[in-house]
């Protein structure tokens, strides 16, 4: 399944980047999460990061949709900071994205139904036929059609995060953004997920920056793949290249092996609350 | 200079605090207003609450004529039974029992429910589609409980007053008519007003900080058990705190 989409600069260092983001540093308390973070997404371009548990993948992705603010360094989207954003600015900014996060993070109060019509009815000023066309439209993309009247805690896992996916794509954003989509599902269900996310990325033409540690999915998914180990990007290449990168951590990391350069850091606890001091999950 | 870590946290739950009272006061005024959502939490509040708040009411009341019988029976005194049961309830105990039996049910379920929604991100769902949560989710809960109480309150008394007509007059032999002359006879408008404020007061606080210590939650299951059981801690001593500090404003 190596059905890779032709991207017109897959490079990133060109001057069309929609995303930007420039030496980027975060930490929580003590622990340095980013330590200088620089990386550009073109237009229309599916950027995949890999990295161990922990390695501030999800913080990444926090950031650029606005979620924390960067200790220093700059994101921006279309040429606009992310962190300058106001509160009012940051909710108009937001429409341009959808995001699907690690467990779906579906409201469990209500039907997925109204999960996938939640942000039309606050994004746009459809009609309620408008949204129920396009919910439907939303749930069959996600290969779900019929499941609209069920609560999240009826659904399975996967089917869960593919109505995660549905509501991140509902308001048809510019740029998506998937948060370890594959993580702890069968392999079965992971290259379904691969699957949809290509051919969401594929059909709807947007910008997509998927985090995950499977590198099965990584390379089906990616036009360009991005390696963060210790707060920093050490390879950035597009798929072939990438698996033919000598670095000995990104080789040990896509062939899985438990000894290498790599082995403090994967075998580090994943638990972020240790340190007390509010730290969103890592 | 390092404060010690208990200090630096009572400060940042302050801080906390006081940050989601000021949120709360900045959002409620913006549209849209979500009237089904408001009603639905007083339902909510009021129908989980109801039963344990009319029990406690009820044995209060008796308890309260039980003792204060006995105790004025050595002055010659007992006439005073129902003046002073009806002015306990109204004035303190109703209030504060409810308070504390509200924050148990339905401020606890408010830092749980948060608290969930929190570790498994679906308040960084919200944020990400343009809904700003402490509109969304505290503000609604926050006018429900300030609403709501004070109507269990007034069912409280009500009962409550009830329970100690039964003691005095069917178990005590208390004369009856005058037992109900006697409950209103000394009781002012500002007894119950007062009553009914302390209860609103509690109701605002005690939703505010079941729904910050939700909204905080940090470390998955094990976070969002610490949260539901702050929330009820913190919350109960912030109402008998206020209660003393209320209690000399008001009277």
């Amino acid at each position: 399944m190596a059905a890779m989409t032709p991207t017109p600069e897959p490079s990133g260092k060109t001057d069309s980047a929609q995303i930007r983001i420039k030496d980027l540093h975060k930490s929580f308390g003590p622990k340095v999460v980013l330590d200088g973070v620089s990386i550009d997404i073109a237009p229309a371009e599916s950027l995949v990061v890999i990295g161990g548990s922990g390695t501030g993948k999800s913080v990444l992705l926090k950031h650029v949709i606005g979620l924390l603010k960067p200790d220093s360094g700059t994101v921006e989207v279309d040429g606009t900071a992310v962190e300058t954003l106001g509160n009012r600015e940051i909710t108009e900014f937001r429409r341009k994205f959808g995001m699907a996060f690690q467990e779906g993070a579906l409201f469990d109060s209500m039907t997925v139904w109204q999960n996938v019509a939640f942000p039309l009815q606050r994004l746009t000023k459809m009609s309620r036929e408008e949204i129920d066309d396009r919910v439907q439209e939303c749930l069959k993309m996600v290969r779900l059609s019929g499941v609209g009247d069920k609560l999240p805690s009826q659904l399975s896992g996967g089917m869960r995060r593919r109505v995660g996916f549905a509501r991140a794509v509902a308001h048809q954003p510019e740029i998506l953004l998937f948060d370890e989509p594959t993580t702890g599902l069968d392999p079965v269900t992971t290259a379904l997920i691969g699957e949809v996310i290509l051919d969401l990325s594929d059909r709807l033409k947007t910008t997509t920056i998927t985090i995950t540690h499977d590198m099965e999915s990584a390379f089906l998914i990616g036009d360009r793949i991005a390696m963060l180990y210790q707060g920093k990007i050490i390879a950035d290449a597009p798929p072939e290249e990438f698996q033919r990168l000598e670095d000995p951590r990104v080789q040990q990391f896509i062939h899985g092996k438990a000894e290498g350069p790599l082995s403090e850091v994967t075998l580090e606890p994943d638990d972020p609350d240790s340190g007390g001091s509010g730290d969103p999950d890592l | 200079m390092k404060l010690p870590d208990s200090v630096e946290n009572f400060f940042e739950q302050m801080g906390r605090f006081m940050q989601m009272v000021g949120r709360v006061f900045a959002w409620t005024p913006r549209p849209p207003y979500d009237w089904r959502e408001l009603f639905r939490q007083m339902v909510k509040v009021g129908v989980n609450s109801m039963p344990v708040v009319l029990l406690t009411a009820m044995f209060t009341g008796m308890v309260l004529a039980l003792q204060t019988f006995s105790v004025l029976r050595r002055f010659n005194a007992e006439s005073f039974v129902g003046s002073l049961v009806a002015l306990s309830m109204v004035r303190e105990l109703s209030s504060v029992l409810s308070g504390l039996i509200v924050a148990g049910r339905a401020g606890s379920a408010m830092g749980a429910e948060l608290g969930t929604m929190r570790v498994t991100e679906q308040i960084d769902a919200l944020e990400v589609m343009a809904t700003d949560p402490v509109h969304y989710l505290v503000v609604p809960r926050v006018w429900a409980t300030t609403i709501t109480l004070p109507l269990l309150v007034v069912l409280g008394n009500g009962v409550g007053i009830f329970g100690g007509y039964l003691v005095a007059v069917v178990l005590m032999g208390a004369n009856p008519v005058s037992y109900v002359d006697r409950t209103f006879q000394y009781m002012e408008l500002n007894d119950l007003l007062s009553g009914l404020i302390k209860a609103g007061v509690f109701g605002f606080l005690l939703a505010v900080i079941g729904c910050q210590q939700g909204f905080y939650t940090t470390g998955g299951a094990e976070g969002v058990g610490r949260s539901t059981t702050a929330a009820v801690v913190v919350a109960s001593i912030a109402i008998l705190i206020s209660d003393f500090f209320l209690t000399r404003l008001l009277f």
